[in-house]
């Protein structure tokens, strides 16, 4: 019983213990980003290893999942003879939840893992302390742009994903299903708010972004140098994102569309 | 790969997502009703405003003309006062035009609409609409119904 | 200036519940190689980053050139660095960067040399390494001791007061050690610097050292020239100069005789 308790008690402190680190990390990294002013490059280098190279697996769910919504609302609606919703029913739901969510799983899945590999792996062959040791602080030059570009590159895949989405909708509904084109339009512009859907939802993935980036960049840099400690550290990256996202997503929701 | 490649795709990535961000707020959402031109207030005192919500339309016609913007309660003479931003284009409804709030379709959001009188004058911003017409509450209209068929079947 | 480069003085370091050093203080002079030897896992490694400022003692002081590495600012301890010049084990190369671009990311860091000017000086030290030729490729190409010598121009590349060598001959073939050790005896000769090579491999350290310094439980164990400690009279120096098997460093791990342990029930 002692022994249960002992162990809750040494893994409550551990968690405190890299909590304080993780926000520490936080600061260090934002107290170097600005000296990213400059030198763009580094930072273009990163947009294109975190965005560009996200951008397809992005564009492909977004295809996917707006078809498949528009084909299941379908369903759902026309024994209601409210089938002309799709389109609402399709764009609320993308820009609202799916969009954001869909896309930081994703993210945190492919760019997420792949910079707490990156950074991990450059801590095992000992990269950033030959970079320290050349007078060249790792945080700068390594941690910054990387945080930088997943917190900027997060919004505009959640944008393009819903834009493709809708797009990926509009295919089903009215070149499959038949939908009037008009009514695919015209509904949503009644139904949705600059303001409060698809501002709401890029501020959801801004918060998304900052999130799982600072997550991946500090299980890379916090991790033990070794094959397990590396493997390990990339699991966690995608399991506490994952899980951050969702919850993060539930506390948003009930501030932004609840009154 | 060339750091002139990784500029440009870079450049393309980000391109791309401005283009979307335009294509949702031009064609799916209500951004149109949003900015363009200048609005004038108008103001109406209702009994009942029903469902009507913020931001929900104003029509006259069946043409959509603005929107609400606030709707208060009054508790000294125990009415809704529902405020409305009406594009500046649409600024010549006479004094006595009336405001009603209606429902479309059945089941449907609740709206504003206008139906023009025939004063001379104009109403100017910051103006009260007294002509109005409250939401038709459709518990209310069986209740009357059942009502009325019990009292016929007396 | 003296000819005391490194002064360290009763340097106690511990990581977790290990004591790793235990009050250390030694000299290390402005010219020529001194070693650093002791067997694996006493922290040889250790006193390179205390050196580099990278790690902080627990109690005691470290002055390069008259500087105390614990008690500079961020900025000054960074000045420092750019005078020393530290070979990792791996070599630590940048892996997203082409061999001439690891030579010359120092120079385009802290210098504002022109690109002609830089890879000027980066073809030099490449051609001092023997590796010119190896320019254009990317480190995942190249092989451990090739890692290691393009490591070793981009530590010269800013003309360093001193080198500090991390194992530069572990797990290396025959080939490449000889060229490492003649490497580092060459380049010394050649710049005149300090350079301290910590390691293990006894005859290829002892041929090119001029200082030893013998390491082991977090203790001084000797110092002398690598002729002093050939002769050493002590057992336990004589066991790891010659590597012998058993010493006073007993072959088998502590435990119990072996007829109590195979008869235990």
């Amino acid at each position: 019983m002692i022994d249960k308790i002992q162990h809750l008690g040494a893994i409550t402190l551990h968690s405190f213990q890299r909590l304080g680190r993780a926000s520490l990390f936080l600061f260090g990294v934002l107290a170097s980003s600005a000296s990213l002013v400059a030198r763009p490059r580094l930072l273009i280098k990163q947009l294109y290893a975190v965005g560009v190279q996200t951008l397809l697996i992005i564009i492909v769910a977004g295809l996917f999942v707006g078809m498949v919504m528009a084909l299941q609302s379908y369903y759902a609606l026309i024994d209601f003879g409210a089938e002309d919703s799709v389109g609402v029913m399709v764009a609320l739901a993308l820009l609202r939840e799916l969009g954001p969510v869909i896309t930081a799983l994703l993210f945190a899945g492919r760019a997420g893992s792949a910079l707490t590999a990156e950074i991990g792996l450059m801590k095992a062959t000992e990269q950033l302390s030959g970079m320290e040791m050349m007078a060249v602080n790792p945080m700068k030059r390594i941690i910054a742009p990387r945080f930088i570009a997943g917190f900027i590159s997060m919004p505009l895949l959640a944008t393009i994903f819903s834009a493709v989405g809708v797009i990926g909708a509009y295919v089903v509904a009215v070149e499959m299903l038949g939908l009037d084109s008009g009514a695919f339009w015209s509904q949503p512009q009644n139904k949705v708010d600059l303001y409060l859907d698809i501002y709401n939802g890029i501020i959801k993935s801004i918060v998304f972004g900052f999130v799982v980036t600072w997550i991946a960049v500090f299980e890379g840099y916090d991790c033990l140098p070794t094959s397990e400690g590396l493997a390990q550290a990339t699991t966690r990256t995608v399991v506490h994102s994952s899980l951050a996202i969702l919850f993060l997503d539930f506390v948003l929701t009930a501030l932004m569309f609840t009154k | 790969m060339t750091s002139r490649k990784i500029e440009i795709l870079v450049g393309l990535f980000v391109a791309a997502a401005i283009a979307a961000f335009f294509m949702l707020a031009m064609s799916i959402s209500n951004m149109s009703s949003y900015g363009d031109g200048e609005k004038y207030e108008l103001k109406a005192r209702f009994d009942n405003v029903g469902g009507l919500k913020v931001r929900s339309p104003v029509s006259a016609g069946g043409v959509r003309i603005g929107r609400v913007t606030d709707i208060q309660y009054n508790s000294e003479t125990y009415e809704a006062v529902v405020s409305m931003a009406i594009d500046q284009q649409y600024n010549k409804f006479p004094v006595d035009t009336a405001a009603s709030i209606l429902t479309s379709g059945l089941l449907g959001e609740q709206f504003v609409g206008f139906v023009p009188g025939a004063e001379e004058d104009y109403l100017k911003a910051g103006d009260i609409i007294d002509l109005t017409q409250s939401a038709i509450v459709l518990e209310e209209i069986i209740g009357q119904f059942i009502y009325s068929q019990a009292n016929e079947e007396e | 200036m003296s000819d005391v480069l490194i002064k360290i003085r009763d340097l106690h370091f511990s990581r977790g519940d290990r004591k790793i050093f235990d009050g250390i203080s030694l000299d290390i002079p402005r010219h020529g190689i001194t070693a650093i030897m002791g067997p694996s896992g006493t922290g040889k490694t250790t006193l390179l980053k205390l050196i580099g400022g990278q790690l902080t003692p627990d109690q005691g002081l470290i002055e390069v050139d008259g500087l105390n590495v614990h008690q500079l600012s961020t900025a000054k301890l960074f000045e420092l660095r750019q005078r020393m010049g530290m070979l990792f084990q791996s070599g630590a190369l940048l892996t997203d960067l082409s061999v001439f671009e690891n030579v010359a990311y120092p120079l385009r860091e802290h210098t504002k040399l022109n690109e002609a000017m830089i890879r000027h000086m980066v073809l030099l030290k490449l051609n001092a390494v023997g590796l010119r030729g190896a320019a254009d490729l990317a480190p995942a190409e190249l092989s451990g001791g090739m890692a290691r010598r393009v490591a070793l121009a981009r530590a010269m590349a800013l003309d360093p007061m001193m080198i500090m060598y991390d194992e530069p001959f572990t797990g290396q073939d025959p080939i490449s050690m000889g060229v490492l050790v003649s490497l580092i005896s060459e380049l010394n000769k050649a710049l005149n610097i300090c350079s301290i090579v910590v390691s293990h491999d006894v005859p290829e350290t002892l041929s090119i050292a001029q200082y030893v310094h013998i390491i082991s439980a977090g203790k001084i164990v000797e110092s002398g020239s690598p002729d002093d400690l050939r002769n050493s009279q002590s057992a336990w120096t004589h066991q790891f100069v010659h590597g012998d098997a058993d010493g006073p460093v007993h072959f088998h791990y502590p435990a119990s005789p072996l007829l109590d342990d195979l008869y235990e029930e």
